[in-house]
């Protein structure tokens, strides 16, 4: 069992070398509203939040990350273009050590992302200098990317991408939509009974309507599936061409090579693809060997939600000693209107510490 | 000594003592009608103790009864981890119970976990909030939800009369206990077809923490 002291040691080094950087250090709440968290996250993050009971305020969380008090305090008061650090406790009911200190860095800023992105995993990589860390590329922008170009109805693309961070449903969903996997018999029972009536009709057979959801939202579903059943597999070369995508995993530059080899048959990944070139150029102005710099196309799906573009670990065994990404949707959820590209990631010192106490 | 933990009233409490009774355990009430304390008769060094049904698996985890009966559904929603606290004796054949997610009768778009994903996403949209599950189940519930890939629902507590919240306007579904399906039918509600989450009976427990020396020898004479 390492010492605080130890890891706050670690954590300072870190802060210091990200301030020295020009980043402004920023605080935050320990103690935040769970609504804003439970609305972003979902209901999940209750199995890892400690969520407790304000009698006036309602339900409060103690700080499970940084990102989105520091997102919601530069898009309330911030100037662009910004970088922030900062150093602090965040609380996780799953993790070994439940309160553990994290030093992050953020950057806010509207000119060339590519630059911001290998900024931020350059300036990671520095801090973990000396230790056995292996670092993990994945860019979530070009899967979405994929997805917005498949030949398909805009209601079936929506729900693959708003379950691009949950890869089982992802995959159902496609299987599903693509031929690969059979209607399901409940599914097949439900359109039947649908081509039975109109929904209205059908609606009132049924029961009377207790809720809040009323008639015209059941009933417009009704259709949407009725449309739904109508409408064809996405063609099994688009199909396949995504599962490849979903499970490529090479160096960086031989990624780009494949990328570019099939940015032809499925055009709508030529833009995220061109961004991934300019920031393998830009990582390698700043020294990282993008040669041999490991890419997962799938990389930070299941673990780092929110994630919408560029994303990367370091890694030692089991333990992620560093991850970040870029995550501009974010900024558009909680900016109230505005948004603005944002990148950043975080460092966990307890883990270099006890790296580095390691004989 | 010995401390078995039994529901402290109703069938539950009754059938518990039929089925010690017919393993060589007799166990009583004593006292006047209202007091809960309780004998066993047949063997020594055990001693019964009358608890709510609801507080057992705490009791459990922190060693202070050393077996207990309780629902299953009770033990895995409210020890996390459970199987590191307890360990599963014997299902004891009674207090049946299906906990399940119920919708109203009239969402003829929704008969699978999947229809009820994407009718939550549409309802946020609309109604600004995320579609409100009321449960007292919270873990069982959200684990089996977050498997399932469900997203955009909220849970909301409800500790009884939860058939009654939908009509009501404070949740659009429910996830409970039901037995026969009466009550979800008269408050104009059908289970998903894949909304069975965990068929829950009364069971035997041991604690992971006892340590009486004669605790083995009387599973054993019970038949376990």
């Amino acid at each position: 069992m390492l010492i605080k002291a130890a890891i706050r040691a670690e954590a300072q080094a870190a802060f210091d070398a990200f301030r020295a950087t020009g980043a402004v250090p920023v605080e935050a709440d320990l103690l935040l509203p769970a609504g804003t968290l439970l609305d972003l996250y979902g209901e999940d993050i209750r199995a890892t939040a400690y969520v407790t009971q304000d009698p006036d305020r309602g339900e409060m969380m103690l700080r499970p990350d940084f990102t989105v008090p520091v997102v919601q305090a530069h898009m309330s008061h911030g100037a662009e273009p910004a970088r922030y650090c900062y150093m602090g406790e965040v609380f996780r009911q799953d993790a070994e050590t439940p309160e553990t200190l994290q030093v992050g860095y953020e950057v806010f800023d509207r000119q060339s992302p590519e630059e911001a992105d290998a900024e931020v995993f350059a300036l990671f990589r520095d801090a973990l200098k000396g230790l056995p860390a292996q670092p993990v590329t994945g860019d979530i922008g070009i899967l979405m990317a994929a997805v917005k170009g498949l030949e398909t109805t805009p209601r079936r693309k929506s729900a693959l991408l708003r379950h691009i961070w949950r890869p089982t449903r992802f995959r159902a969903l496609l299987d599903r939509f693509s031929g690969r996997a059979p209607m399901s018999p409940a599914r097949a029972a439900l359109l039947q009974h649908l081509s039975t009536g109109v929904p209205a009709d059908l609606i009132a057979q049924a029961g009377p309507v207790v809720g809040l959801r009323d008639v015209a939202e059941i009933a417009a579903r009704a259709e949407a599936l009725r449309e739904d059943a109508q409408t064809p597999p996405i063609p099994a070369i688009a199909a396949a061409m995504l599962y490849d995508l979903l499970h490529l995993q090479a160096p960086a530059r031989a990624a780009l090579t494949h990328l570019q080899a099939i940015a032809p048959h499925l055009p709508s990944i030529a833009p995220a693809v061109d961004r991934f070139g300019r920031r393998l150029d830009a990582l390698d102005r700043r020294g990282v060997d993008t040669q041999t710099l490991a890419f997962e196309a799938s990389h930070g799906r299941a673990a780092m939600e929110y994630y919408d573009g560029f994303v990367f670990s370091f890694r030692h065994g089991a333990e992620t000693l560093a991850t970040g990404g870029r995550y501009d949707a974010l900024t558009t959820v909680l900016g109230r209107g505005q948004s603005i590209p944002a990148v950043g990631g975080i460092l966990r010192p307890h883990l270099m510490a006890e790296l580095r106490s390691a004989p | 000594m010995i401390r078995i933990g039994v529901p402290s009233k109703g069938r539950l409490m009754e059938k518990t003592f039929d089925w010690f009774g017919a393993r060589g355990l007799k166990m009583s009430r004593t006292g006047n009608e209202r007091e809960y304390s309780g004998q066993v008769e047949g063997v020594d060094n055990v001693s019964l103790v009358l608890l709510s049904a609801g507080e057992i698996p705490r009791e459990l985890a922190a060693g202070r009864i050393d077996l207990g009966v309780t629902g299953t559904d009770l033990v895995r929603d409210k020890l996390a981890h459970w199987q590191t606290k307890v360990t599963e004796i014997a299902p004891l054949g009674f207090g049946h119970a299906d906990l399940v997610i119920a919708i109203p009768v009239a969402w003829i778009d929704v008969e699978t976990l999947d229809d009820l994903d994407a009718a939550a996403s549409a309802f946020r949209r609309t109604h600004g909030h995320r579609l409100r599950i009321a449960t007292k189940y919270h873990r069982l519930v959200r684990d089996f939800l977050a498997t399932h890939g469900v997203a955009d629902y909220q849970l909301t507590d409800s500790q009884g009369a939860t058939e009654g919240t939908v009509k009501n306007q404070t949740a659009e579904a429910i996830a409970d206990i039901t037995s026969s399906g009466e009550t979800l039918r008269a408050n104009h509600l059908k289970i998903l077809s894949d909304g069975l989450i965990l068929q829950s009976q009364a069971t035997l427990y041991r604690s992971a923490l006892a340590t009486d020396p004669g605790l083995d020898a009387l599973i054993q004479r019970i038949g376990f």
